[in-house]
């Protein structure tokens, strides 16, 4: 390991040097060892992206190594393997599942220079002092710990963050609007017969679980206590009506990767489905008419973010801060924006895009001039207005996050029933 | 020292010693690792050493296990079936009808053709073929045959089947094949002597003694079908379930405890199957 290659002097030179460091940020003492600094971050696909690493070499002069995985192992080796990583990018319903584990640290936001940038739905949990918290995982009931080794959660803005938010958006179903011809407008459209045979969801049972939720209380068919932490009766009853729509022949498959929503709805396979936003575009970028839903009863919405390793320590650690100033300063969240994501600090992006771009992503303004990814693909004519419109409009009209529920054991047999029904 | 060494004894055990403990290790060892990791409980991200049945219970208690299983039989059975038949008749044809030995190594590589990609190619590459707006259904629609496209060509049974025969027949070929070259060509003379009809010379005389092949062949499809999880997730589209399917899903959920219990019963299950195969025809004796 990399830390090994300093001595134990070097190692208190490099923690008084942090120190000074944070006392005047400006000038980097240890600027010519972190050079030789790799740390090593995992996560899902989202966020694990290369152009981030080069940048990050560019700008801070260390290397970051990127790992992609899917959220299931994601949660795995985070849980289990600590020293396999110095950090990890993970959604806040794994950081759920991962925190009390103690294989993260508490982070000092007095350490974070946007913290108080930071939007509101990662602090007090509400985007805008009206709104009101959304049902399941929400950021901010996982988002704070009671102090530097803190295993537990709490409610208020502690000091001490268990993820520093970095990306986020608001999920509903993806549509060919070319081959359905009307609008659709509820959850409940899913299990029109209408498609019958030309619908699918995601075969990952926390989030797919979600969203048929949002289908049964669209249908007035169950109202729950909270979708994202249902009890077994709801869990059976939302399990049941979708198992019955299965054999009705409902469903032409589920998808499990990004790649494979793509392709079925590339193909005309599906015409309606659970989608994630960057698969909407990928179908887009082909040629094909596909639209990201807006639906009256809201968005199921989810949120990652990035935690350290709790082995993570001396030089290492001040660069992993380093690292994530750097992220909140507004390239990455520019970058990511310009993906469909939102940033977690929106102001310090803005800088980095240009107005048009603001205007589209950000704001739901129609383009003034086409936008394209940053790849260079064009994503949007000029005229076009981006689906569900400007970031208060999307992200406050969220019905649900993500989540882990206390009956997931429970929750994951009858979903593996479904599947096998 | 020397005279121990040169023992018959000794040199038997040394002999047989590197595989028994390559063996050990790697196969004993790993299964007996699963069959005590059976035993133990799960929370939602750790194992915890237990000795508890609530594995099992749970597997046996469960319906969905009984249908899924069954389900898994169905997928081997009619498997076998057509990848025997597939598999009898392209040895049969490599074997008796050409004569040159040239153009039996030619076609026989052409068989393997296939297997230069990879199984997952294979695969997949069914997908757009067969799907709604696919090249068959496509074909199809401009012959006249269909109006409406198959919606059942592409995530059903059929599908799931289809690829299975695709990604097996030739491990049904391959020892037909092998065990048919090894008949003595004088057999066949002597039963058209006595006036044996060409179906009867291959029903007495050429099935009979190829049965240690089309054995070889059917444990080869058998396990593999059973063992298989890729195959029946993206030919169905998920929507169909075996027990590699169980497990691998119990895998992703960090419940390795209970996958552990259902890959013992697969385990079990498939040797009490190879089993009773074997007890149809000796093997050994026969080869």
């Amino acid at each position: 390991m990399k830390k090994n290659h300093y001595s134990r002097r070097t190692l208190l030179k490099g923690a008084a040097a942090a120190g000074l460091a944070s006392a005047f940020p400006a000038p980097m003492i240890w600027a010519q060892d972190i050079k030789d600094i790799t740390l090593r971050q995992f996560g899902t696909g989202v966020s694990n992206l290369n152009e981030v690493a080069q940048k990050v070499k560019e700008d801070l002069g260390f290397t970051l190594t990127m790992t992609a995985l899917d959220s299931d192992a994601v949660t795995q080796r985070a849980a289990t393997q600590p020293d396999s990583f110095d950090i990890a990018d993970i959604e806040y319903w794994i950081c759920k599942k991962v925190w009390p584990t103690g294989n993260l640290q508490a982070m000092d936001t007095s350490k974070i220079k946007n913290y108080d940038k930071i939007v509101g739905i990662f602090r007090s949990g509400k985007l805008t002092p009206e709104s009101t918290v959304a049902q399941g995982t929400a950021p901010h009931t996982v988002g704070f710990t009671s102090g530097p080794g803190g295993k537990d959660f709490v409610q208020e803005e502690s000091g001490w963050m268990t993820l520093i938010p970095t990306i986020y958006n608001a999920d509903t179903l993806g549509i060919r609007p070319d081959l359905i011809g009307r609008p659709i407008e509820s959850w409940t459209e899913l299990l029109n017969p209408e498609f019958k045979g030309k619908a699918s969801i995601l075969d990952i049972s926390s989030i797919g679980i979600m969203d048929a939720a949002m289908v049964c209380e669209a249908m007035g068919e169950i109202t729950y206590g909270d979708k994202g932490n249902m009890t077994r009766g709801e869990i059976d009853r939302t399990m049941a009506i979708f198992t019955e729509a299965k054999k009705a022949g409902q469903f032409r498959a589920f998808w499990k990767t990004f790649d494979e929503s793509v392709n079925l709805m590339a193909s005309g396979e599906v015409v309606i489905q659970s989608m994630w936003s960057p698969a909407i575009t990928a179908v887009k970028s082909r040629g094909i008419p596909c639209v990201y839903q807006p639906l009256k009863e809201g968005y199921r919405s989810w949120g990652g973010g990035i935690g350290l390793s709790a082995r993570l320590d001396g030089l290492a650690l001040e660069a992993a801060y380093e690292y994530i100033n750097w992220y909140l300063s507004g390239w990455v969240g520019g970058f990511l924006m310009r993906q469909g994501y939102y940033s977690a600090v929106p102001e310090t992006s803005k800088e980095f895009m240009s107005e048009n771009e603001w205007g589209y992503w950000f704001e739901g303004k129609p383009a003034a001039d086409t936008i394209t990814n940053p790849q260079g693909q064009a994503m949007a004519q000029a005229g076009e207005v981006r689906d569900g419109g400007s970031f208060e409009e999307r992200m406050g009209r969220v019905a649900c996050w993500n989540s882990v529920m206390d009956e997931n054991q429970y929750m994951v047999r009858k979903w593996n029933e479904f599947i096998a029904a | 020292m020397e005279r121990i060494l040169k023992s018959p004894n000794v040199t038997g055990w040394l002999l047989a010693a590197p595989l028994t403990l390559v063996l050990a290790a790697f196969l004993v060892l790993p299964i007996v690792m699963i069959v005590i990791v059976s035993f133990w409980t799960a929370t939602d991200f750790s194992i915890v050493p237990a000795f508890s049945w609530e594995n099992y219970a749970f597997l046996f208690g469960s319906e969905v296990t009984y249908r899924v299983f069954l389900n898994t039989f169905k997928y081997a059975a009619i498997t076998w079936a057509v990848t025997l038949v597939l598999g009898f008749t392209v040895a049969y044809f490599l074997a008796f009808h050409v004569r040159s030995q040239t153009w039996q190594t030619a076609l026989f590589l052409l068989c393997t053709i296939p297997f230069w990609t990879s199984n997952i190619i294979r695969m997949i590459s069914w997908i757009p073929f067969l799907g709604r707006n696919g090249i068959a259904n496509s074909t199809l629609i401009s012959l006249g045959v269909i109006d409406e496209p198959l919606e059942w060509l592409l995530f059903s049974d059929f599908s799931v089947i289809l690829a299975f025969v695709h990604l097996y027949t030739l491990f049904m070929v391959v020892p037909i094949f092998n065990t048919m070259m090894r008949i003595d060509r004088s057999l066949l003379e002597a039963a058209s002597d006595a006036g044996a009809s060409g179906f009867q010379t291959l029903w007495n005389v050429i099935l009979p003694l190829t049965r240690p092949g089309i054995m070889i062949g059917s444990i080869f499809v058998i396990t593999l079908v059973m063992g298989d999880f890729i195959t029946v997730r993206f030919m169905s589209g998920s929507q169909a379930a075996n027990v590699g399917r169980l497990i691998s899903n119990d895998i992703a959920l960090l419940q390795y405890p209970s996958a552990s219990a259902t890959a013992v019963v697969l385990l079990a299950t498939v040797l009490l199957t190879i089993g009773i195969l074997l007890r149809l025809v000796d093997i050994r004796k026969e080869l």
